[in-house]
């Protein structure tokens, strides 16, 4: 990402000169103008119906409001650990299936790839929550929401394992066999070792994905941050107030989460140059 | 089966809904999503600052707090949608964001020496884009503008949360009446298969069409940023 941002976007416009700048600072006035108006028109909206009123505010500053959401925030973290622990190990055994020479495997590694990430995570949620119990199986609401974590995100992490995989320069599948080494060998101590290195950044993206998905916990009532805002709402009534709470909270998280991976990238991009 | 054909005017209308929400969604964050684009790139500074501060919020905001956010939260503050405009909305501030990321980045595609030549000629900044940035960087962003599509019809599955009565809902609802969970979620399922591998063949027939010969593979961290994640 870094690596090109030297290019097009820079150049799409001369430096500009006396007149140009005018403009410029013309056109910047305006549009901050503009964006003052509609910030303004909607915490105007929020005034006129009473939602800015410090004491449907201040509550979020309270040890009790700042523990209830902690703990939906520990539920999103443990489901997020715990389904990224589990489905990504699993991801890369689906890549190296669906890469592997003996065809039956490769189609079922395929089949299970192509099915999960073409259907939506709410679906398969539905799916453990009213078909199970149907036949008597019965999971608590941890693994009713971790489980399709895993599925989902096996598939989709798996098509990143395979994107790696496939990146890794076709010379050194070749050094490895020149200097004697099986195609298990080689994959194993030469491939995957650099393939995992390329995938890190993406790794980190996937994290995301899956604290993102963490919030269909709303669906099947487990105590992540989401449903726990729910609570909250249904005890205090501040609708407005608790969700954007809630979001501001996902947005931190996933920000820093998307920084690390961009640094990751940078660096990557970096030692690549260097050869 | 009895149970699908009994119901076939219900999943018709899910099947229907799914669609209306997919294709609103996307056209209007195609169009939200190509003006943040050039806002990104554009040689004012507020303008790109506001540009990528909206992208970061909506690229990082999960897609089910945010239908959440607008379906129930925002009637207090005065503004009342319906639920089906409420996903739509959702799934349009959501969407535009990455299709901004992969508009930019397609821009970025584009060789440097281009856009020189096209200011050396004269070209302004609109001219640039118009007539020599945009078309080229449209071919490369072709495919991941199709997978910001599919991102949407998986993503429009979320609006069952806030009861917009589309596939999932209907799935659901139908469950809870008829108690023969396996066959509708597979059911379900395959619709949902069968529109994605839909959205896909016609993208690739339309980079086919649009443009032919070589294509520019974004790095695999680029492709999961552009990537749409519920």
């Amino acid at each position: 990402m870094s690596a090109n941002s030297s290019s097009a976007t820079q150049v799409l416009f001369d430096a500009p000169g006396p007149k140009g700048r005018r403009r410029i600072l013309l056109l910047s006035v305006l549009s901050v103008l503009g964006i003052a108006g509609l910030i303004g028109a909607g915490l105007w909206q929020f005034a006129v119906n009473g939602e800015l009123a410090a004491a449907k505010w201040l509550p979020y500053l309270r040890r009790d409001y700042i523990a209830f959401l902690g703990e939906g925030l520990w539920g999103t973290l443990r489901a997020t650990a715990v389904a990224a622990v589990i489905a990504f190990p699993f991801a890369l055994v689906l890549a190296l299936a669906r890469l592997a020479p003996l065809r039956p495997l490769s189609w079922a590694a395929t089949a299970w790839i192509e099915f999960f990430r073409g259907i939506p995570m709410l679906l398969v949620v539905y799916a453990f929550l009213l078909a199970l119990p149907a036949y008597g199986v019965t999971v608590d609401r941890f693994w009713m929401l971790v489980l399709p974590m895993i599925l989902v995100s096996s598939a989709t992490t798996a098509e990143v394992f395979r994107a790696g995989i496939r990146a890794v320069d076709r010379g050194q599948h070749e050094a490895a066999a020149a200097i004697g080494l099986m195609p298990r060998q080689s994959m194993v101590s030469v491939i995957l070792p650099q393939a995992v290195r390329l995938v890190l950044p993406s790794l980190v993206l996937a994290l995301v994905s899956l604290l993102k998905d963490s919030t269909l916990g709303f669906v099947v009532s487990y105590n992540e941050l989401q449903f726990q805002g729910k609570n909250m709402v249904s005890i205090t009534r501040f609708l407005v107030q608790t969700y954007l709470v809630v979001s501001g909270i996902y947005i931190v998280i996933n920000l820093l989460l998307t920084r690390v991976a961009l640094v990751l990238d940078a660096r990557m991009q970096k030692r690549a140059a260097q050869g | 089966m009895e149970i699908i054909l009994e119901n076939w005017p219900m999943l018709l209308g899910g099947i229907g809904t799914t669609i209306a929400l997919t294709l609103l969604g996307y056209g209007f964050a195609l169009i939200l999503g190509t003006a943040l684009a050039v806002c990104r790139v554009s040689p004012i500074p507020p303008l790109r600052g506001a540009a990528t501060v909206y992208v970061e919020i909506f690229r990082n905001i999960p897609l089910l707090s945010l239908l959440i956010l607008i379906a129930f939260g925002l009637p207090d503050a005065g503004l009342l949608l319906p639920y089906f405009w409420c996903g739509v909305l959702g799934l349009t501030l959501s969407s535009a964001a990455f299709i901004c990321e992969n508009v930019r980045s397609g821009i970025n595609t584009v060789p440097i020496g281009h856009a020189e030549a096209a200011r050396s000629i004269g070209l302004g900044f609109f001219g640039v884009l118009r007539y020599v940035v945009l078309p080229q960087a449209f071919r490369t962003m072709i495919s991941p503008l199709v997978n910001v599509f599919i991102g949407t019809l998986i993503g429009s599955s979320l609006c069952a949360a806030i009861s917009v009565a589309e596939i999932t809902y209907v799935t659901q609802q139908l469950n809870i009446r008829t108690a023969e969970a396996v066959l509708l979620f597979l059911v379900a399922g395959v619709i949902y298969l069968a529109l994605s591998l839909a959205a896909a063949s016609g993208g690739l027939a339309l980079e086919k069409a649009l443009a032919p010969g070589r294509r520019r593979r974004p790095t695999t961290t680029q492709a999961m940023m552009g990537a749409q994640q519920a």
